[in-house]
């Protein structure tokens, strides 16, 4: 008996061990490292002394750092509450539709999921080209539609920059949510939907008083992916407007911002790694704060059947 | 089980550090010493090996490897290896604050009492090898790049236009050409760097070139001071010969107007044209300096020292290693980068029979320092990065040229001490 429990368990540390490893070395060491990075004043490379909570300090309080911060992180927010209100919404009305079988639901189904497979990496340097103001595919389309007026350098202009990469991103992302939302909507269970119809329920009460409470965990957890998404934005930025978030800081994101402080570029001068590393360890903490809340919030409102 | 682990591991214990340090250490021993040399100039293998090889025939039983890593990457490459102890021998290496990145912490060989550099080169090269923390020299000067404004010969020729000498002249010559219905100038704003390029071509001439560069080394001058915001303002001048949506025109995109023949000038470096003539052999172009104010004033170009050549400080080879370099410091180098990479070589007595290098050459007559670049590219926030962010929201219309200069001032005060 204590023998074989001893050899099932040697088993399960042989299995589980690699993956616990993998999993150690290269996303529990990281994170504590860039928190102790962040307490350490650098010379370029090299780590001198203790710095406390100095680098912090510069973020909040030392221009640029300070001025740079709070917009980058503006924009996250854009990100978060633009995907939220446009993907999202589009992602559960997609995947009510396609649940609802409409005719060809079928193939609308791996349609939508296709772009979700590019590379995001592809898809943005792909749509920076489509959306360049003379010879640009999105800019022709308009002329040709006779919308010349509409016509604009999409991604030159502040003002819409941004909405303009999250708009790209939704266009690459939407397949997901609408994949998710599908399959809880399909989950919901045939007999609640039969008697709320024979209740004489309108199809827009049974969707907001039927489906949607049955489906929070999905929103859930669309929500806080979105989060960690928003929080984490980069290859978007660094394929479309490039390391400095431009044009002017538009579209600038901690993402960015945290790259180009901690390694640099060609003219972004010596890289600052304590910086780099505190504004790491900040969008660590944003993003466990927000997730955490965020499921609190939704594990409140769950209704069990 | 247990066992077969144990084994496993112990057998990978004894393989791991044969199988590092066999080869290298073997080979050397049999054929001489062998040095490594990184480089980011994966386009010019074959010049450089060609290089190596007249070094090697010169210096028996020295053997040189040239290894070229992408330009994007090589930063992060070399600062990993540099950090993690595997330095290769010769390094090359940027200039000003690139150079200093590796300078500062001592990663580099200290080469001014070693090779004769100092007395060779002059002191604006000097400073693109020279260590602003210990003012010790840590390269050998490679090549400078000046920043030009090119413009299409055969359209100069149909408009019947003159090469300008003053800004207005400059004005009218695009003036012309946008009633000819060409885009005028190929720049865009879509990238801050070419935004700086525009800027370090133009306002040098307005801000009083050298002089200014060295009063605001020395403290008595400051970006926010009215000369230097003229000089920005005047590139809002540009702003109605510039393509349709500029804001949104990348570098590709300036390249390729360019070389298409759409626009008729693009403000940019000395290494554009090696591209130009590569994508459109049929292409006619000349270059300029910068317009001045008045007939007859000074016509200054901004230049800058493009990188350098180092040693590691860790080199197991370092007279080998600085025999190599001794000979990358001769005028038959030099002489070879002229010739066979069209550089323009900062070595002494290098001279050039190619009318584009020539041109060039005449226009560093009058050269002054690429002022962000050269003074202020060492410390977060760099005065470039400040400065191109700065003029993408002036040449968009979201700030003026007062405000650029104050966040260029105002960003590089928190590491800039004048006089140093």
């Amino acid at each position: 008996m204590n023998q074989r429990s001893l050899s099932r368990n040697a088993w399960i540390a042989f299995f589980v061990t690699p993956g616990l490893a993998i999993v150690a070395i290269f996303i529990i060491l990281p994170l504590f490292m860039s928190l102790f990075n962040s307490l350490y004043f650098w010379r370029g490379m090299a780590r001198l002394e203790f710095a406390g909570l100095e680098n912090f300090r510069r973020i909040f309080f030392q221009y640029p750092f300070s001025e740079r911060f709070f917009n980058a992180l503006g924009n996250n927010v854009k990100w978060f509450t633009t995907t939220m209100l446009v993907q999202n919404t589009l992602g559960l009305l997609f995947g009510y539709f396609l649940s609802r079988r409409i005719p060809g639901s079928p193939v609308f189904q791996r349609v939508f999921f296709v772009p979700v497979l590019f590379s995001i990496v592809a898809v943005g340097f792909l749509w920076r080209l489509y959306l360049t103001p003379g010879t640009g595919l999105v800019n022709q389309f308009l002329l040709q539609a006779g919308l010349g007026s509409w016509a604009r350098p999409w991604l030159g202009e502040q003002a819409i920059a941004t909405y303009v990469i999250i708009a790209v991103n939704i266009w690459r992302w939407l397949g997901f949510p609408t994949l998710v939302f599908y399959a809880a909507i399909n989950n919901v269970p045939q007999d609640c939907l039969e008697a709320a119809y024979l209740d004489g329920a309108s199809e827009t009460r049974v969707f907001f008083q039927v489906i949607v409470p049955l489906v929070i965990p999905a929103i859930m957890i669309i929500t806080v992916l979105t989060m960690i998404g928003s929080l984490n934005v980069f290859e978007q930025i660094y394929t479309m407007t490039g390391l400095s978030g431009g044009p002017y800081y538009s579209t600038d994101t901690l993402g960015t911002l945290f790259y180009r402080t901690a390694f640099g570029g060609v003219d972004t001068g010596l890289p600052l790694i304590g910086v780099g590393s505190a504004i790491g360890v900040i969008i660590y903490l944003l993003t466990f704060a927000s997730s955490a809340l965020a499921i609190l919030y939704f594990r409140g409102r769950e209704t069990e059947l | 089980m247990k066992k077969l682990m144990i084994s496993i591991i112990v057998m990978l214990a004894l393989i791991a550090p044969l199988a590092m340090a066999g080869g290298g250490a073997e080979r050397a021993a049999r054929d001489g010493v062998e040095l490594d040399f990184w480089s980011w100039r994966v386009e010019d293998v074959a010049e450089y090996n060609e290089l190596i090889r007249r070094f090697e025939a010169e210096n028996p039983g020295i053997r040189v490897n040239f290894t070229p890593y992408q330009a994007t990457e090589y930063n992060t490459v070399l600062s990993a290896a540099v950090q993690g102890g595997n330095a290769p021998d010769i390094i090359h290496l940027r200039a000003y604050g690139g150079l200093e990145q590796y300078a500062a912490p001592g990663f580099l060989m200290r080469l001014d009492d070693k090779l004769p550099l100092r007395n060779r080169f002059d002191e604006d090269t000097l400073r693109a090898v020279t260590s602003v923390s210990d003012g010790n020299i840590y390269g050998v000067p490679f090549a400078s790049q000046t920043l030009v404004i090119y413009y299409n010969s055969r359209m100069y020729n149909e408009l019947g236009l003159e090469i300008p000498e003053t800004w207005d002249e400059f004005l009218s010559n695009l003036e012309v050409m946008k009633d000819a219905g060409i885009t005028p100038l190929a720049n865009g704003s879509a990238e801050g760097w070419t935004l700086e390029v525009m800027h370090g071509v133009i306002s040098p001439n307005f801000y009083g070139a050298n002089e200014f560069f060295d009063a605001i080394m020395s403290g008595e001058a400051k970006f926010t001071d009215e000369a230097y915001r003229r000089s920005l303002a005047k590139l809002l001048e540009l702003r109605p010969y510039m393509p349709d949506g500029f804001t949104g025109v990348n570098y590709v995109g300036m390249q390729m107007g360019f070389i298409n023949e759409m626009a008729g000038h693009f403000i940019g470096g000395s290494w554009e044209a090696a591209y130009f003539n590569s994508q459109n052999p049929d292409l006619e172009f000349g270059v300029f300096a910068g317009p001045v104010e008045n007939r007859g004033d000074t016509r200054y170009v901004s230049s800058y020292a493009d990188g350098s050549f180092g040693a590691s400080a860790t080199t197991r080879h370092p007279e080998e290693a600085l025999k190599f370099l001794e000979f990358l410091a001769s005028q038959e180098t030099g002489q070879f980068f002229a010739d066979e990479l069209k550089l323009q070589s900062d070595i002494p007595g290098v001279t050039s029979d190619d009318p584009y290098l020539q041109r060039i050459l005449e226009l560093n007559e009058n050269s002054t320092p690429y002022i962000q670049l050269v003074g202020f590219r060492y410390e977060q926030p760099t005065g470039s990065s400040l400065l191109q962010s700065g003029l993408e929201g002036m040449m968009a219309g979201t700030i003026d040229a007062a405000e650029v200069t104050r966040q260029v001032q105002r960003g590089i005060e928190t590491w800039f001490t004048p006089g140093q």
